[in-house]
């Protein structure tokens, strides 16, 4: 297998865009994308675009976007992988590119959440999971499902409100500081703990919003990607794992066990221990759709042990200059969640961290030029954690 | 938070108007509510009713009508299926076994919903909730008491059938048990 690299990334501001409909806001990012990377439509040679939509009126979107954006005839696919559909998009890109089939590809995510009302997203997000069982007889929300992990973990580890209060204030200080964020506006515990009740445990403030978004990356080969850039962004690993779609299938509510498995997957391809996982990375993006799952992810990832990871949010360790700075463009809590976008906006994200192109207010100190995306699908229903690093052969014994 | 029927009135007051605006100007075009960019109000309607085949599990439904509630079991590996399905994938058959559950069980989390779909806003703010059962499965439904604040991970709970109201249709719960 050959090796794949992001050379161009594009991103549009993410928030409320009724100015645009869903492939006006694909194209923000495309456009970008390509220019950065210097090549033009008739350069790539695979188009993969996430999208999970429902509460936008395109049913094919991958054409949608590829007409628009000047691509067809590229050969092209949709992929939905929920909240982890733009990590889809981009393996997809990057097996092309390794496996040979395409020296260049293009992975877009895009979701134009806002063309529903509120009423219709709550409707439908709440069938995220096993509809039947869940969602047709106990009317599950989104937030619901995560509540029971919040509850079940608080419980265990005697963990406060507060504690999930700290993870939002770190990420809308971050967003404060991205001008691609959603919410621009630091908060304080205090507004966290007077917003009002979505799913007990969880109030409004701790819960990522409804985002419209759009993030795009060029992947090129090792032979065109030397062509392109001086330093090209290696998808040096990628693990994969799934979980079960009834919540109630599920062992315990401490963890994603899916997470832990393509964590377990990426870190052993790159010779990394688990427990010590924080040593090796500069700066990781990990998917905070609620203050609790960003707690659960510092776990999963191996950055503390089980239990502590309220202590890490708690004590500001992943604030930049801490253990491990984590979501420093503002996260999905407060970047905002655009579901399919979310995934290749962090490997935007990444990429720019590790070309050190972010201000300096937020942007991580480059050391060992490693970092890490963990990019969840439903509530554990997809994992996907990804590697990205400035040395191709990267590995640790 | 208002109730269904207030929305169900906004929106159809809204809908009228979009009609009127169409019929003066000639364009289904409004105002954004925050940025007032210019939308197109979609003139299709398009509404979902799933019919959803229940054969194979029919009895688990039959069940429910007799105050029942069926799990299916693998009699050749030992393993419960619930929610109950018909095929077991662990010895490829399709010979499951019903079995009723015996019914107590232990709390293992919950939660409250307060922002509720449009289609359950009918109900009052209702607890979710997973309990372990003895036999080793677990069971997601609604937790009913007239104690929510005693409600914590740890209770013992007890499965019962009861009609969901105001639809009349049967449907499984979770309650305290009452300490023996």
């Amino acid at each position: 297998m050959g090796h794949a690299a992001i050379v161009g990334i594009g991103h549009s501001r993410f928030g409320r865009a009724p100015d645009k409909q869903l492939h006006e806001l694909a194209w923000q990012a495309i456009r970008q994308a390509l220019q950065d990377a210097g090549v033009t439509q008739r350069d790539i040679q695979f188009l993969v675009v996430g999208n999970a939509g429902g509460w936008s009126s395109e049913l094919l979107p991958a054409v949608v976007v590829g007409e628009y954006a000047g691509l067809t005839p590229v050969g092209s696919m949709r992929v939905e992988a929920a909240c982890a559909s733009g990590s889809a998009a981009l393996r997809a890109a990057a097996t092309a590119v390794e496996s040979g089939k395409a020296d260049i590809a293009l992975a877009v995510g895009v979701e134009k959440m806002t063309e529903s009302t509120t009423m219709q997203i709550v409707e439908m997000i709440g069938r995220a999971g096993s509809f039947f069982w869940e969602f047709e007889h106990f009317g599950l929300t989104f937030p619901g499902y995560y509540a029971m992990y919040a509850t079940a973990y608080m419980h265990e580890y005697r963990a406060k409100e507060e504690d999930l209060a700290a993870v939002a204030v770190k990420n809308h200080y971050y967003a404060s500081l991205n001008p691609y964020a959603h919410f621009q506006k630091q908060i304080t515990i205090e507004d966290v703990m007077k917003s009002r009740y979505v799913a007990w445990p969880l109030k409004l403030y701790d819960c990522s919003p409804q985002t419209d978004g759009a993030a795009a990356v060029v992947v090129a080969s090792e032979e065109m990607a030397k062509k392109l850039t001086d330093t090209p962004i290696w998808i040096r690993a990628q693990g994969v794992a799934t979980g079960t779609a009834n919540l109630s299938k599920r062992d315990n509510f401490l963890s994603l066990e899916p997470a832990v498995l393509a964590a377990e997957q990426a870190y052993k391809q790159v010779g990394i221990e688990r427990s010590q996982s924080y040593k090796y990375f500069d700066v990781a993006e990990v998917h905070d759709c609620f203050t609790i799952a960003e707690i659960i992810a510092y776990e999963d990832l191996g950055f503390v042990e089980r239990g502590q990871g309220y202590a890490l949010a708690r004590e500001g360790e992943t604030y930049k200059g801490g253990r491990i700075p984590v979501n420093l463009d503002g996260g999905l809590k407060a970047k905002g969640h655009p579901i399919a976008a979310t995934g290749v906006s962090m490997a935007v994200e990444l990429t720019k961290q590790l070309r050190q192109q972010n201000p300096e207010s937020r942007q991580a100190d480059i050391k060992k030029g490693l970092a890490v995306a963990h990019n969840i699908g439903g509530t554990g229903h997809y994992a996907y954690v990804t590697i990205f690093s400035l040395n191709k052969d990267v590995r640790f014994t | 938070m208002s109730s269904k029927e207030e929305i169900e009135r906004m929106v159809n007051q809204w809908l009228r108007f979009v009609e009127e605006l169409m019929r003066n100007e000639g364009l289904p075009i409004v105002p954004d509510e925050k940025t007032g960019d210019p939308i197109w109000v979609d003139v299709r309607d398009m509404r979902f009713k799933y019919l959803i085949p229940v054969k194979r599990i029919k009895k688990f439904f039959d069940g429910l009508k007799e105050g029942k509630v069926y799990a299916t079991k693998c009699p050749v590996k030992g393993i419960y299926y619930f929610p109950p399905q018909a095929d077991c994938p662990a010895c490829m058959d399709e010979n499951v076994e019903w079995v009723e559950i015996k019914g107590e069980g232990e709390l293992i989390t919950f939660t409250k919903i307060f922002i509720k779909p449009f289609s359950f806003m009918h109900y009052p703010d209702y607890i979710v909730a997973i309990a372990r059962m003895d036999e080793g499965f677990n069971i997601l439904c609604w937790l009913s008491t007239d104690n929510p604040e005693e409600v914590k991970p740890g209770m013992r709970v007890k499965l019962v059938v009861k009609r969901r109201e105001p639809e009349g249709f049967f449907s499984y719960y979770l309650e305290p048990s009452t300490p023996s």
